[in-house]
């Protein structure tokens, strides 16, 4: 018998557990109701994770290009550079570049630090019963540096390598995978197409590139051995290139010697003023800055949807927890009868919005998750996952559960409880 | 009034004095729903109020339970003075002094029996475990102690009523405030319900009946009467 005269405890009340636990219990006895409440929130935070990864993966991408030669490089290649009429290439302007001119342009320009052309295609290569399908890069001894590529095993070209057209082949991690797996690949001899090569090193993995690609899937041959021995470059107008690399010492050099090599190369192309260039010089930071303006109109576009989505499926929790209220009147009333205090009711149906709110947030971060994947996948955007982004789109479930549950949790503690025991 | 005033010397469970309510005060729409009413109850005893509807028994009952405030005058519960708490405390107070019981029983129907009458204890940050307990013990007390896991639509109107009794004995309360307990059911019924509760009165149970019917509140040790919000005595039934 607790007939001992003393003052009542307020500080009692329900426990955060005890308050889930009623909360779950509530919303199960609905739960389809509960489902579609918090399909709003669905959209919303599936929005939220394919935006943010997007947005870190391109940040990701572009750091990843701003560091090494990035900021230090420009790429020539043949077609018409984007002038006002924008881009306009020709198939009789395709192979307008020249060994000749890498070789001007090392000599000739100032600031220039590396200087490689290359050719390029896409061969079978066979090693025993293993057979890749990859694509290989002619190239001479600059390239390495300007890409930032180094050796993991072997002695790579000799210099003779370049001038002799020697049959030998520096593998990517992935093509060295595919073709030898366990087994030492240098010194090997493997064939590609039908010319046998020999195995002089193979290259450091690099990775996914930026734009999703596996950079490591790749077969690097001589330049004079590309053009006599592939047999794709067998109608190639002499000393043709397909594009040359170049690197300038100073990356505040670079504008300058965009400049200089585009007037040199008019110049030996014989193209008069007024006439489009046939070839074009690509500036890497130039295609990042395009690339970071596409970004951003998607994370725009993205962000817009989450926020649309969330309030609204915010308005949606909102008004599910209104007729909740209603509905549950006497509920209320008999619970303040028995001793719920306002705050007890306030914290139980606030517990119910955030449930909503938070059960459709963790299917939309596994809806957003698929998501980023897709996009990564079809869109060849660059995405980036982790923990922080999931732990932020949860929080802005809870956020969102809390704020629209606030005004109907208030007006169920503000009821009467004579008033609420009395309706029917 | 004196013969309201029948104050027994030991402490009282509650104690009114002038007690008043005035809704709406100042307008037109006033209404003087309670007029000084003077109660004492002393613990353990079963007093009856009756009067017809509008007298003001609801009012009267509404301030006992702690679910209102009065107006004018002062309320004693268990020795408490309700006019000076906010919501939060009369809800603390209500957990831990008063059992209610309804006329429509108030069962919440998608739990089970028990956890109807554990329900109450979990405001009290009781441990699950020990609020099942109780509620298992509370239940058999009033002859339910077979259909625990029973949902009130699977039990009859005399057996809910039963549930909402244990329910309102939980946490031992000083008052058990009973409002038309046996309105809703058939007569025999409602015999049994008056029945279980001179059983808790003799088990020392402090209860206040509520009813407009004269044959159950001759079940009370005393009865009042409630006329235009003035409370009468009335002598105890033969």
């Amino acid at each position: 018998m607790s007939s001992e005269t003393q003052g009542p405890h307020t500080a009692g009340g329900m426990s955060l557990v005890e308050v889930l636990r009623t909360a779950l219990f509530a919303l199960r006895g609905n739960w389809l109701r509960s489902a579609l409440t918090s399909l709003g929130v669905i959209i919303g935070i599936a929005a939220v994770i394919v935006m943010v990864s997007v947005g870190q993966g391109t940040q990701a991408e572009i750091e990843k290009l701003v560091s090494g030669l990035g900021s230090q490089r420009l790429d020539i290649g043949p077609g018409a550079g984007r002038g006002p009429g924008g881009a306009r290439i020709s198939a009789s302007s395709f192979f307008t570049l020249t060994e000749d001119d890498a070789e001007a342009i090392r000599r000739e320009v100032p600031g220039i630090q590396y200087t490689s052309a290359q050719l390029r295609g896409n061969t079978q290569a066979v090693y025993a019963e293993n057979n890749w399908s990859s694509s290989w890069q002619g190239v001479q001894a600059d390239w390495f540096e300007i890409n930032g590529w180094e050796l993991a095993s072997g002695p790579g070209f000799e210099p003779r390598d370049y001038t002799s057209a020697a049959k030998s082949a520096i593998l990517g991690e992935s093509v060295r995978r595919e073709l030898f797996g366990e087994e030492e690949a240098v010194g090997q001899t493997i064939r590609l197409g039908r010319v046998p090569f020999t195995v002089t090193g193979t290259l450091k993995s690099k990775g996914q590139g930026g734009f999703g690609q596996d950079q490591d899937d790749l077969i690097v041959i001589p330049l004079n051995t590309a053009r006599r021995r592939m047999s794709s470059n067998a109608s190639l107008p002499p000393g043709a290139v397909q594009q040359i690399s170049v690197g300038v010492a100073d990356p505040d050099g670079l504008s300058d010697a965009q400049a200089e090599i585009e007037a040199l190369l008019r110049q030996r192309h014989k193209i008069q003023p007024g006439e489009d260039d046939d070839f074009n010089v690509r500036n890497l930071a130039e295609i990042v800055a395009t690339r970071t303006q596409t970004t951003k109109l998607m994370s725009w576009l993205l962000g817009a949807v989450a926020g649309i989505s969330l309030i609204v499926g915010g308005i949606g929790i909102m008004n599910i927890m209104l007729v909740s209220v209603t509905e549950r009147i006497r509920e209320i009333g008999l619970r303040m009868a028995v001793g719920a205090g306002p705050r007890d009711i306030r914290r139980q149906f606030l517990a119910e919005a955030m449930l909503i709110s938070l059960i459709g947030g963790i299917i939309g971060i596994a809806l957003g998750v698929i998501g980023a994947l897709l996009v990564s996948k079809i869109g060849a955007l660059p995405v980036a996952l982790n923990s922080q982004v999931i732990g932020l789109a949860a929080g802005f479930s809870i956020a969102t559960g809390l704020f629209f549950g606030y005004y109907p949790a208030s007006k169920a503690a503000k009821l009467d409880p004579i008033e609420a025991l009395r309706q029917q | 009034m004196n013969a309201v005033l029948r104050a027994d010397h030991a402490h009282a469970v509650i104690e009114t004095r002038a007690l008043g309510k005035i809704y709406a005060a100042g307008s037109e729409a006033e209404v003087v729903a309670l007029k000084d009413v003077d109660l004492k109850i002393a613990h353990g005893e079963f007093v009856a109020i009756m009067g017809p509807s509008g007298s003001g028994k609801s009012t009267l009952m509404n301030l006992i339970g702690c679910l209102d405030t009065p107006t004018s005058g002062l309320y004693l519960c268990d020795g408490v003075d309700v006019a000076t708490l906010d919501a939060e405390e009369r809800a603390a107070l209500r957990r831990d002094k008063i059992g209610f019981i309804f006329q429509g029983f108030n069962l919440l129907s998608r739990m089970s029996a028990l956890d109807n009458v554990a329900m109450p204890l979990s405001y009290a940050r009781v441990p699950p475990a020990e609020r099942r307990r109780l509620a298992a013990e509370a239940l058999t007390a009033v002859g339910l102690g077979e259909r625990l896991k029973h949902r009130p639509s699977e039990l009859s109107g005399g057996q809910q009523q039963r549930v909402a009794i244990a329910r309102a004995l939980i946490h031992r309360p000083a008052i058990l405030m009973a409002d038309e307990p046996t309105g809703a059911l058939d007569s025999r019924t409602g015999q049994d319900i008056l029945a279980l509760f001179e059983r808790l009165r003799s088990e020392g149970h402090t209860i206040i009946l509520i009813t407009h019917d004269g044959e159950v509140a001759a079940h009370a040790d005393r009865t009042c009467v409630m006329r235009d919000g003035e409370l009468h005595a009335m002598a105890p039934a033969a």
